[in-house]
């Protein structure tokens, strides 16, 4: 190839999405190339011109708009405008102009069909909103399916093999020189014997036994036999094994019913290495299900927060397996509740058993299954109606104050805005509670709801789960047929917008203005949870978690046909983002926050991102129009 | 016929279009009965409606009476855009051997100049290619001097044709104006006018250097940049042509 097409083509296959096309393509792209320079403050494209091509940036910055002159886009090198008027009419809709000096290749019409029609990344690249997250949430979810945890992942090295002639004394030595426990023993295959394999010398083995530390004790040492025993009398009956695609679990049962330790792992009939239990014992302590027992066993707060450490090596190895966010956040969430209602046990064996019923109940994120690893904590008593102040408040005091500071040990810190257990308003009868939400909901004032919007995701965590869920009915019930309730609260979801997307190494507002970071749960999860909120308020759902908000939202038909797909879709990506940049944050030990730096955002991740607060920034419109708020 | 001291390098008060029409009829090869035949734009054609290409020589040295041509690279384009997939890129068998040096700073392979044609057989193809578009160069003196020479040996003719000039551009913009004459005089460094210099000051990328084909390029992409924002697609060519 020329060396200025090689020029335009090695630049080009460093963006997506050209990065993923078959060189095939990609030399397809830079053949059809045009380019054209466009100073400073010059029209590339000029709204309902006539296109048959898309410009790609070479160099410089282009800025979209949207035809009532709105900034749509800011882009730079690397970027691509003017393929949805290919996909459309052929007339420009998003009129494009060089805010400097910028030098465009423009690819030909021809050309964009092949890219579509040949490559299903392309293709789910320039599709329209919605459909192209879609794929990438898609994708990541079948990635998942594929990193299921298999056996093979805790292979550390190639297994030591040794013939069945060789003495234990050769056997001995070989352990001992590769700091192995255990050696695979190897015969010659016997006939047509069906486990034979071929070794890495070509010869056609078969695996008989295991040869183990504690064989080398009981059959040989213990029992007087010289050290030039052949191996073949020291093996313990038949070998048992697990293929590599087994998982974790079953490697693990199939070692406790054989009462083995070692378990050479095969792939089909070829040993490629040996498990040891303490290899999954490892394995495990770090995994969600470990962690919530061990929690229940811990004897005081201080034991507690030591856990915190394998608590983030858990979200670490969760989001790595690619976990998806209603798998990471309810792995939190779990943790979460179990360490509330262990401090809560501890407390009562220390100050007694409660003098009434009561319920302890959470708010907020971990309400919603969707706490992450930084978070504070947001939690209530609802007590027995029979609660006298005099008699029982001093006990509930304690109890509350006890949880509330151990949270704290373990690193949910204080609620800045109070929202505790320790606050008195927040530590009520039931009666008091059905009250207080009959007020937010029949005397809605924006200002006030602000600050009690919380209490709208609510879930018992210990006690009695039926006080929690009388609210949860109360709250289902009125609200729906409360308009001015449901505008209070939709006005409310407004107050935080995303922002237009990223341009360089800069946060890009809707206003055009720039930032350095951006808070992904300010300006991303919280509004998308605040408004799924709303709509599963009108449509009376009693869920909490944003995801089966969605499903009760999209049963009850409530948004123009599509929209709850895309919504899902949205909030999955941007919680991913935050996870995965938690994730970051921890690798490289640092606090984890919710903030993002653009230059930590790779390019397929921005552009699915801006596709992602669009989505929230459409439904935030849709939903000021569908609960208008007048005074 | 110019005159020896014009020839070497005629400037913007040149009559092209006389000049091609005389030699459109003096000419005795075909090659050039037919290169100064082709329907030239004149001196009130926009800019914009010019076709034009991009030429670039690689040389050994400045002297067309003793250096040789190494590579020619060739981009037809217009204002309206570029297309690098049409570029012609040739590399020329010299008469005498190449230095080390020259093959390592040229990015051209002694595989490539062996198999490579002499000169002689490429200047037809070449100016067929050149017929009826105005080149645009970055440096005058070395395109038109060096092809010229090479006509005169092959073809017993001279070669001459309007360009235009990229470098000349710049010089008119930083080096002759008021303002550089006096920073000149108060001992500035005057501003480079050099191919890559002059680009990035319109914001141009860089490439690599010295391979024909990318310079021509490079030299299409100035041209443009220059047009956006000193000229406009309205300009006459007679403003630009040299």
């Amino acid at each position: 190839m020329d060396v200025e097409l090689q020029e335009i083509r090695d630049h080009m296959g460093r963006f997506p999405p050209f990065d993923a096309l078959s060189d095939e393509l990609l030399d397809a792209v830079a053949e059809s190339v045009e380019v054209r320079y466009f100073r400073e403050g010059s029209d590339i494209l000029e709204f309902g011109q006539a296109v048959h091509h898309f410009g790609y940036v070479r160099s410089g910055a282009v800025e979209v708009y949207r035809h009532d002159g709105q900034l749509f886009n800011r882009i730079s090198e690397g970027d691509i405008f003017g393929y949805v008027a290919l996909l459309r009419s052929h007339k420009v809709r998003f009129p494009a102009r060089a805010i400097e000096d910028t030098l465009v290749y423009f690819v030909p019409e021809a050309v964009f069909e092949r890219l579509c029609d040949e490559d299903a990344h392309f293709a789910d690249f320039v599709e329209l909103s919605g459909s192209r997250l879609k794929a990438t949430v898609d994708a990541q979810e079948k990635d998942n399916d594929m990193l299921i945890t298999r056996v093979r992942r805790l292979i550390a090295r190639m297994p030591v093999m040794i013939d069945q002639e060789a003495t234990a004394q050769a056997a001995a030595r070989l352990m001992t020189e590769q700091s192995v426990s255990s050696l695979l023993v190897l015969a010659p295959p016997l006939g047509d014997d069906e486990d034979r394999f071929t070794d890495g010398e070509g010869r056609e083995r078969r695996l008989v036994g295991i040869l183990t530390d504690q064989d080398l004790r009981i059959r040989l040492v213990a029992e007087g036999r010289p050290a030039e025993t052949p191996v073949r009398d020291l093996l313990a009956g038949e070998v048992v094994t697990v293929q590599s695609d087994a998982s974790v679990n079953e490697a693990m049962l199939t070692m406790l019913r054989n009462h083995v330790h070692h378990l050479p792992v095969l792939h089909r009939r070829r040993p490629v290495g040996v498990v040891h239990l303490s290899d999954i014992v490892r394995y495990e302590t770090r995994s969600g299900l470990y962690l919530v027992s061990n929690i229940y066993n811990q004897p005081d707060e201080r034991g507690l927060a030591r856990l915190m450490p394998d608590v983030r090596a858990a979200f670490v190895r969760m989001v790595d397996e690619g976990a998806d966010s209603k798998m990471v956040g309810s792995a939190l969430s779990t943790i979460g509740r179990s360490l509330t209602r262990r401090l809560i046990e501890l407390a009562e064996a220390e100050i007694g058993q409660p003098p009434i019923p009561y319920c302890f109940m959470v708010l907020g994120s971990m309400a919603r299954n969707e706490q992450s690893i930084v978070t504070d904590q947001d939690n209530a008593l609802v007590l027995d109606d029979r609660f006298d102040p005099e008699i029982h408040g001093a006990y509930f005091a304690e109890l509350a104050r006890r949880v509330s500071d151990g949270l704290d040990a373990c690193g949910y810190p204080y609620c800045k805005g109070g929202i505790m257990a320790t606050n008195p308003d927040w530590r009520q009868p039931l009666s008091v509670w059905q009250g207080y939400f009959s007020e937010w909901i029949e005397e809605p004032d924006p200002q006030r709801l602000l600050h009690s919007s919380i209490f709208f995701d609510l879930d018992p965590v210990h006690g009695e789960e039926r006080f929690v869920e009388v609210l949860q009915d109360q709250v289902a019930a009125e609200a729906s047929a409360n308009k001015r309730f449901l505008a209070a609260m939709a006005r409310n979801a407004l107050n935080r917008t995303p922002p237009l997307g990223f341009f360089r190494t800069f946060v890009m507002e809707q206003d055009g203005k720039q930032n350095n970071s951006i808070n992904l749960k300010r300006r991303g999860t919280a509004p998308m949870a605040d408004l799924v909120r709303v709509h599963a308020l009108a449509c009376g759902s009693t869920a909490q978690n944003s995801f089966e908000r969605l499903d009760d939202i999209d049963r009850a038909g409530i948004l123009p046909a599509g929209q709850a797909d895309k919504l899902r879709y949205a909030l999955e990506f941007i919680a991913m983002v935050r996870i995965r940049h938690q994730v970051i944050d921890l690798k490289e030990e640092r606090p984890p926050d919710n903030n993002i730096e653009p230059e930590n955002v790779s390019a397929s991740e921005r552009h699915n991102l801006k596709e992602a607060f669009q989505v929230l920034s459409n439904a935030q419109k849709f939903l000021r129009f569908r609960y208008p708020w007048t005074r | 016929m110019l005159s020896p001291e014009r020839r070497r390098n005629p400037g913007r008060g040149t009559d092209w279009p006389a000049y091609l029409a005389g030699r459109a009829a003096s000419a005795r090869h075909p090659a050039l009965q037919r290169f100064f035949g082709a329907d030239w734009p004149g001196p009130e054609t926009p800019i914009g409606e010019v076709p034009l290409v991009a030429l670039d020589l690689e040389t050994t040295g400045l002297d067309p009476g003793r250096d040789a041509i190494v590579s020619i690279g060739l981009v037809p384009f217009g204002l309206a855009g570029i297309r690098p997939a049409d570029s012609t890129h040739w590399v020329l068998r010299p008469v005498r051997p190449l230095s080390e040096v020259s093959i390592t700073y040229h990015h051209i392979t002694h595989n490539e100049v062996a198999e490579a044609p002499y000169l002689a057989e490429m200047l037809e193809p070449l100016l067929e290619r050149l017929a009826g578009r105005i080149p645009v160069v970055h440096y005058r003196a070395i395109e038109r001097s060096f092809l010229d020479a090479a006509v005169r040996v092959r073809l017993g003719e001279e070669l001459l044709f309007p360009v235009i000039d990229t470098m000349a551009i710049e010089a008119r913009l930083h080096r002759q104006s008021l303002g550089s004459r006096l920073a000149r005089m108060v001992g500035r460094r005057p501003t480079s006018i050099r191919l890559y210099d002059s680009r990035t000051r319109y914001g141009l990328p860089n490439y690599r250097a010295h391979h024909a084909a990318l310079d021509a390029l490079a030299t299409a992409e100035l041209l443009q940049a220059q047009v956006a924002h000193h000229y406009s697609p309205e300009t006459p060519l007679g403003q630009l042509w040299a």
